[in-house]
């Protein structure tokens, strides 16, 4: 079953100088219990993807089109009101360095009950009750719901905002790089606990990064992002075994390797370009090692490669287009 | 020095709590056909007035009522100031222009004409006085907390208070109000010390509520039945050390808390 189909999803952000066409012509689809990484280097739009959902963005920052369903109904171009009850309650976020998404001055259990007394109705003493069962949840001990941020360490606050987003029963979790702030034990118990939660309640989950490892372990399809575009999408072994496009290519080459020989990674040349100008054509045409003449001129379409895997790639031409 | 300033609070918080319990009201009472403007002496320890009035009395009542104006005209101050500041920072845009021309207005209005046309139409009376010096002196504090919102509102906590589904008014007073808090705390003591003076001036000037003992009320009628030209020292003196020092401790408090508070005159070696 999908439980969320985003169509031609596009966001631009205003400036002075013109739009910054951040995130454009996303489509994405996820079933529910299922994971899908959205991976990309900094800045590719994969943030302003996610967060478009519930328009938690900037103020500079437009929708300019595109269609959201959860279960079917849609939730593009909803009143601030509507959205204010999805938020949390179907799509819950678990933010890009988590520590610092807890207010410093209230008790970290107080914020926990905070998120469930705004969704549901229930009495003080209950949504207590509930805050420990999710500390518990997440292996926090339940006497420490009282306690600040400030003493908690980084992973116990990661977990704290686990429990935050799991707190509503949300159908969809959005992990916000959950774990690129700490270091690599307490990221995979972090992602383990994920992991768990996720195949527990059948939870559908978006998990954005730049880490292909974590997206490796985790996801079940994963979507490549660059300058705003979804350039390759598919099942994760697909992607990761026979990268399509050359973007994704260079990704996986771009990532070091713990066994074998040493050498340094490869990394792409050039900086991804200026979204306030995108190139024309392909816009990865600048910095892609096989670009000819077409590239720079026309925007490539997606073409199926198998099932579920596709790319958006000149390359590719001459296999079965969608 | 914060130290200094609270210790001189203390003694006169202290002083308007329980000092009109130890002297007694009589000597405040007419008594004038022995000791009128009376030098001190034993049993008048600072003198007497015009009217045979113990000062000492009067400036220990006084400390009463000048105290209680300046703490209750601080909180309607602070209410507003705060208020308007908060909002201001976190709708921005037009609520933002609109809110601080209004500030603006209020901060470049000269504030003792203001005062004195405000007292002067409502009339004289305690509620009153709180009120006027209220209203006219929360523009500082408007200005100081809508910068500090504009900072606290782009922490990550916010977005995700707003996230979880909570509305405006929830953010602003759950998240945003204890975060600025201490900047509160410091302007509050600020203030205070220049309600206690306007306070003051105002009584001075015969603004004031002439049913009420205070050290304004006390200098008004010293100035005025001439205790300057009787060379009467006892009768200005006292009430007028009393407001310096009250306002001194709350400067001195104010200015010992900015600089715990404020980063920017946070000292190296700490």
């Amino acid at each position: 079953m999908t439980l969320l189909a985003v169509e031609n999803l596009t966001t631009y952000y205003k400036l002075k100088e013109g739009y910054v066409r951040a995130c454009e012509n996303i489509s994405l689809q996820l079933k529910q219990g299922e994971a899908l990484g959205l991976v990309g280097e900094s800045a590719s739009g994969k943030t302003t993807a996610a967060l478009s959902l519930v328009k938690l963005l900037p103020d500079n920052a437009h929708v300019m089109s595109g269609s959201i369903r959860i279960n079917g109904k849609e939730i593009a171009g909803t009143t601030e009101e509507e959205l204010r009850r999805i938020r949390w309650k179907e799509i819950a976020i678990i933010f890009q360095g988590a520590m610092n998404a807890l207010n410093p001055v209230r008790r970290i259990g107080d914020q926990i009950v905070e998120a469930l007394r705004i969704h549901e109705k229930i009495t003080d003493k209950e949504a207590c009750r509930r805050t420990a069962e999710l500390f518990e949840k997440v292996e926090i001990d339940p006497d420490r719901v009282r306690e600040y941020p400030h003493e908690f360490s980084g992973g116990m606050r990661q977990r704290a905002m686990i429990a935050m987003a799991i707190a509503c029963n949300p159908k969809i979790v959005i992990g916000d790089e959950p774990t690129t702030a700490l270091d690599v034990m307490v990221q995979a118990q972090v992602l383990q606990l994920l992991e768990q939660l996720r195949r527990e309640r059948q939870m559908g989950m978006i998990l954005i990064t730049h880490d292909l490892s974590v997206v490796g372990e985790t996801c079940d399809r994963v979507a490549v992002m660059y300058a705003g575009k979804i350039v390759e999408t598919g099942p994760t072994e697909k992607v990761f075994d026979e990268p399509a496009h050359p973007y994704t290519r260079a990704l996986i080459a771009a990532f070091p390797n713990i066994e074998g020989e040493r050498y340094l990674a490869s990394s792409i040349p050039g900086n991804p370009p200026n979204l306030l100008y995108p190139p024309s054509g392909c816009r990865f045409n600048e910095r892609c090692l096989h670009a000819y003449a077409r590239c720079r001129e026309e925007e490539p379409l997606f073409t199926l490669l198998s099932s579920g895997h596709c790319a958006s790639c000149h390359l590719l031409e001459g296999r079965v287009r969608i | 020095m914060g130290l200094i300033g609270l210790a001189i609070l203390t003694f006169f918080a202290l002083m308007a709590i329980f000092g009109p319990y130890l002297v007694s009201i009589s000597t405040l009472t007419v008594d004038g056909v022995t000791k009128v403007m009376h030098p001190p002496t034993e049993g008048f320890w600072l003198g007497t007035d015009d009217l045979g009035k113990d000062i000492f009395a009067g400036v220990i009542i006084g400390s009463r009522v000048s105290l209680l104006v300046g703490v209750a005209a601080t909180a309607i101050s602070m209410i507003i100031g705060t208020t308007i500041g908060i909002v201001s920072g976190f709708y921005g845009k037009a609520t933002d222009a609109l809110l601080m021309r209004f500030t603006d207005v209020f901060l470049v209005i000269p504030w003792l004409p203001l005062m004195l046309v405000m007292a002067a139409l409502l009339g004289p009376s305690l509620g009153n006085i709180i009120f006027v010096i209220g209203i006219t002196s929360w523009a500082g504090t408007a200005r100081i907390i809508r910068s500090q919102t504009l900072s606290v509102k782009e922490r990550p906590y916010v977005e995700r208070a707003r996230a979880i589904g909570s509305g405006d008014t929830h953010i602003m007073f759950y998240h945003i109000l204890p975060n600025v808090f201490p900047l509160i705390f410091a302007n509050t003591v600020l203030v205070a010390a220049v309600a206690i003076l306007s306070e003051t001036t105002l009584s001075f000037l015969g603004m004031g509520d002439p049913t009420q003992v205070t050290w304004g009320m006390m200098l008004h009628f010293a100035f005025a039945m001439g205790a300057v030209s009787f060379g009467a020292w006892w009768w200005l003196l006292p009430p007028g050390i009393c407001v310096v020092l009250v306002v001194l401790s709350f400067t001195f408090i104010g200015y010992a808390l900015d600089e715990v508070l404020n980063p920017k005159l946070r000292r190296r070696d700490q």
